[in-house]
């Protein structure tokens, strides 16, 4: 895929269904990548003589499992003995169709492609065993790694079948198992990469060495959109181990040295001075104020049915809004390459290895197919590195100094040269019954577009990610959710659950805000909302209002909603869907000395087929603690042009001392499996915030909660 | 530059190095022994986390001048047979989601344990809430340090 696409390309191909997933499935015979012996019916997959089975893992790790969930649903399917699994990881390649890891989109867009290449694998060499003990095919079972023929106790492991299984030609409909049947799917497999995380041996982006290599580090225009007027290096040249110093496109300045240490050394002691640009005045109070008044711009209709203005009845309205903030995964950002004058390679901890290989390519003048993006363990993502700014600073840094480098980030780097979530603005109106009930529901989105900003397609104007994350799982007789893009010089990114945090955060505090309004309780008043089955249609998801009522039910009854608490505690409710998933949170919190502590979150979630319910829970206490960090603090501030935080002091992620007690609940389902990754994030703040008003009636309408 | 003379993980080590330089980066350049992680450079997030004279510290803001003459330990070094039983309990808790500030974790929990061999869920709180995961792991990481001790959290 061009650079012009990937996050868009996922939700298409999701959208798209079987005719997509077909392209993902290339037989390996039609390529030439991948030449090795043994049996490799297809580009996902080599079973050698000595019985070793490898997969290769076309997404990128970074903590949500894929070295291991992906495995295992084509091991199932392929009747493999799981100890025989080891894994491959692809970097940029022409064989996987969009290798973007994002949008919480690797298992289900990889579900029905990796299940037909094992189930394809496990026919050949069923069809190879057959032919070798001259009996019909129906007669032999696959299971184990072996293929068995039970009348004559005869055995052949995959070992020895793999040279006889790649003459058999590749089927093109292959039976799946049902999911009575699995036994690798919805079980808690150990991690592949566990042993390797816990005695140092993970090679992260930052761990990777090649010989020769340099470490770089870059003074970048403390302003956004400013640029660098003039540098001198006298003083940093002072510095042992110093090599080369200069610009880096407009905005930057590298030091090139022998260690990290004396890059640092190096950059301290540089003298920068910066055209500021046209942003030296921007600063947070203004972006609030623009963003309101954008509210009354020409608004999108992302979603509507029958006429909000024809209700009539008792209005209610609200305005929330939230911040800037920045994903601040743990590893910091960092890219090593290797540039040889005609070609480069990359060893990159990047969710984006094609978008990298292309954006390279482009900045060095090759074609793409110089440049070899090889794919490392990722230190965190949450979207950030779906940027391709990493990779292309590296390689433009290693044409400059004529060497391999590796290009490091500091934390402040990270935090002051982000790509943010964008700060949003939410006006909400309703029209209640006589008994409360809306007969009318409103939500316009004021956001400035990820997608515009990058210059990626925007059909008809809307962001193609808003609509998959800001859907109404509920029945209203009359809804309009509309959308106004509004402007901003910020630099926007994809950060988890991207919109879908706005949006759940405004629709479910005010939904919340109803309940109260009706004298109702806040989950029957939800309860009632779903209480009829029905499909809605938002863009190209069907939502089910049952499977929402069900994780709701869930989530309430673990909560023990509804019945006492101890002294001093309440309960906040919520839920939303999005990336195709249901998902319903209640937070348990007491107030101390003004502030909520949070004691206890429940979190239900349907998913679909639950590939590994243990990464599943990974999964879902990792994004309820992001959200908790969200909700209460994550807040990116700007003064002068300039990011404020730097450092996880001033950006500070929730600790084990403020980590609740999280229980979680998924809906047991045979259903294709939905997205895990993002879905636990959205209701986290709109529960803790609805909570915080049962215990102080004080309603928040603006995050951070903690100011 | 100065020769300076380290002992880490039972080894002398001679670097060259100059001696304002934190610890963290002799040990992941000079030495390259990259399981100790660079996180935030500030003393802030605990994923340079290592032991000198038994001590949980912050390599990130260690001067390798004041590593002279301390027993030095690294996640590498922190059990002969490559499995304390705090990493075979990160393993059977399966802990780890991306992993990188893991070692960091581990060499605190092992600290604590070390001066602490039965902590309680308050002493766990305290000796582990300056290492920070983005991950969100830190309820596993409670039941691991629980599962190393022989003892039983509350929650």
């Amino acid at each position: 895929m061009s650079a012009l696409s990937r996050r868009q390309f996922v939700a298409a191909g999701v959208a798209a269904g079987a005719g997509l997933v077909i392209g993902f499935y290339l037989p390996h015979s039609n390529s030439s990548n991948r030449a090795r012996d043994g049996f490799a019916p297809n580009a996902y997959l080599t079973i050698t003589p000595d019985g070793k089975i490898t997969v290769v893992v076309a997404r990128s790790e970074m903590g949500q499992g894929v070295r291991t969930s992906l495995p295992m649903i084509l091991a199932e399917e392929l009747e493999a003995d799981w100890k025989q699994i080891v894994i491959e990881q692809a970097g940029a390649s022409t064989l996987y169709g969009d290798q973007t890891t994002g949008g919480s989109a690797s298992v289900r867009t990889t579900w029905d492609p990796m299940r037909k290449a094992g189930a394809a694998a496990r026919e050949m060499l069923i069809s190879a065993a057959a032919l070798e003990w001259s009996v019909p095919r129906s007669d032999c079972k696959a299971g184990n790694s072996m293929v068995v023929h039970a009348a004559s106790n005869r055995r052949l492991t995959y070992g020895q079948l793999a040279s006889k299984a790649s003459a058999q030609s590749i089927p093109t409909d292959v039976p799946l198992k049902q999911a009575k049947d699995y036994k690798i799917v919805g079980t808690p497999v150990a991690r592949l990469d566990v042993p390797s995380k816990v005695n140092g041996t993970a090679e992260f982006g930052i761990d990777f060495r090649v010989p020769g290599m340099k470490y770089a580090v870059l003074e970048r225009c403390p302003v956004i959109g400013g640029k660098v007027a003039s540098f001198d290096d006298k003083e940093s040249r002072k510095i042992s181990g110093i090599g080369y110093v200069g610009k880096i496109g407009d905005s930057a300045v590298a030091v090139v040295a022998d260690s990290v240490w004396s890059a640092m050394e190096g950059r301290r002691t540089l003298n920068v001075q910066w055209d500021e640009g046209p942003n030296k005045d921007l600063n947070s109070a203004a972006i609030t104020a623009s963003l309101k008044k954008s509210a009354s711009n020409k608004a999108v209709t992302l979603y509507s049915t029958g006429d909000v203005s024809k209700a009539s009845g008792r209005h209610i309205e609200a305005e929330y809004q939230l911040p800037l903030m920045a994903h601040a995964a743990m590893e910091p950002g960092n890219c090593t390459a290797h540039f040889r004058g005609s070609d480069c390679e990359l060893w990159a901890p990047t969710q984006v290895p094609q978008d990298v290989r292309d954006s390279v390519a482009q900045a060095l003048g090759l074609a793409p197919d110089r440049v070899k993006v090889n794919v490392t363990l990722i230190g965190g993502g949450f979207g950030r590195r779906l940027e391709h700014d990493y990779g292309v600073e590296a390689a433009l840094v290693s044409k400059a100094a004529n060497s391999p480098v590796k290009v490091l980030w500091t934390r402040e780097d990270d935090m002051r040269n982000s790509t943010y979530r964008p700060a949003s603005y939410h006006k909400l109106s309703a029209v209640l019954d006589g008994q409360g009930w809306p007969l009318a529901f409103s939500h316009r989105i004021v956001s400035p577009s990820i997608s515009g900003q990058k210059g990626l397609p925007t059909p008809n104007g809307v962001d193609p990610d808003l609509p998959d994350e800001a859907a109404l799982v509920y029945s209203f007789p009359t809804a309009l959710v509309e959308y106004v893009v509004a402007e901003t010089p910020v630099p926007l990114g994809w950060m988890r659950s991207v919109y879908a945090l706005q949006a759940g955060f405004a629709s479910e505090s005010f939904i919340d805000e109803l309940a109260l309004a009706a004298k109702k309780d806040p989950l029957d008043y939800r309860l009632h909302l779903l209480a009829k089955d029905e499909d809605i249609k938002y863009f190209d998801t069907v939502w089910h209002t049952a499977r929402m009522r069900g994780v709701l039910q869930l989530a309430a009854k673990k909560a023990g909603w509804g019945k006492p608490l101890r002294a001093g505690h309440y309960q906040g409710i919520a839920c939303f869907g999005c990336f195709s998933t249901y998902m319903a949170e209640v937070v348990e919190i007491s107030m101390e000395n003004g502030q909520p502590r949070v004691h206890r979150i429940v979190a239900a979630m349907d998913c679909g087929q639950v590939v590994n319910p243990s990464i599943l829970e990974q999964q879902i206490k990792g994004g309820v603690i992001y959200a908790l960090t969200n909700a209460l603090r994550a807040q990116i501030t700007i003064d002068k042009g300039r990011v404020v935080q730097g450092n996880f002091d001033d950006y500070a992620p929730v600790r084990m001392n403020e980590a609740p007690l999280i229980e979680v609940l998924s809906v047991p389902s045979a259903e294709a499996p939905t997205g895990a990754g993002e879905p636990p994030v959205p209701p986290l703040a709109p529960a803790l915030c609805n909570a915080i008003f049962a215990a102080t009636k004080k309603r928040i309408r603006a995050l951070p909660i903690l100011t | 530059m100065a020769a300076i003379t380290l002992h880490i993980n039972g080894s002398e080590r001679k670097v060259d190095v100059a001696p304002e330089t934190p610890l963290l980066w002799v040990l992941r350049d000079t030495l390259e022994m990259t399981g100790t992680k660079f996180g935030c450079g500030a003393g802030l997030c605990g994923a340079c986390t290592v032991h000198m004279n038994g001590a949980a510290v912050r390599s990130c803001s260690t001067p390798v001048s004041q590593a002279t003459a301390k027993n030095i330990t690294t996640i590498e070094g922190l059990s002969a047979s490559g499995l304390h039983p705090l990493q075979h309990a990160w393993i059977e808790e399966q802990v780890p989601q991306c992993g990188y500030c893991q070692t960091g974790q581990i060499m605190a929990a092992a600290a604590l344990l070390a001066k602490t061999p039965q902590p309680s869920d308050d002493q766990i709180t305290q000796a582990m809430s300056g290492n920070l995961c983005r991950c969100g792991t830190y309820d596993r990481i409670r039941r691991a340090i629980h599962r190393a001790a022989g003892t039983e959290g509350v929650r």
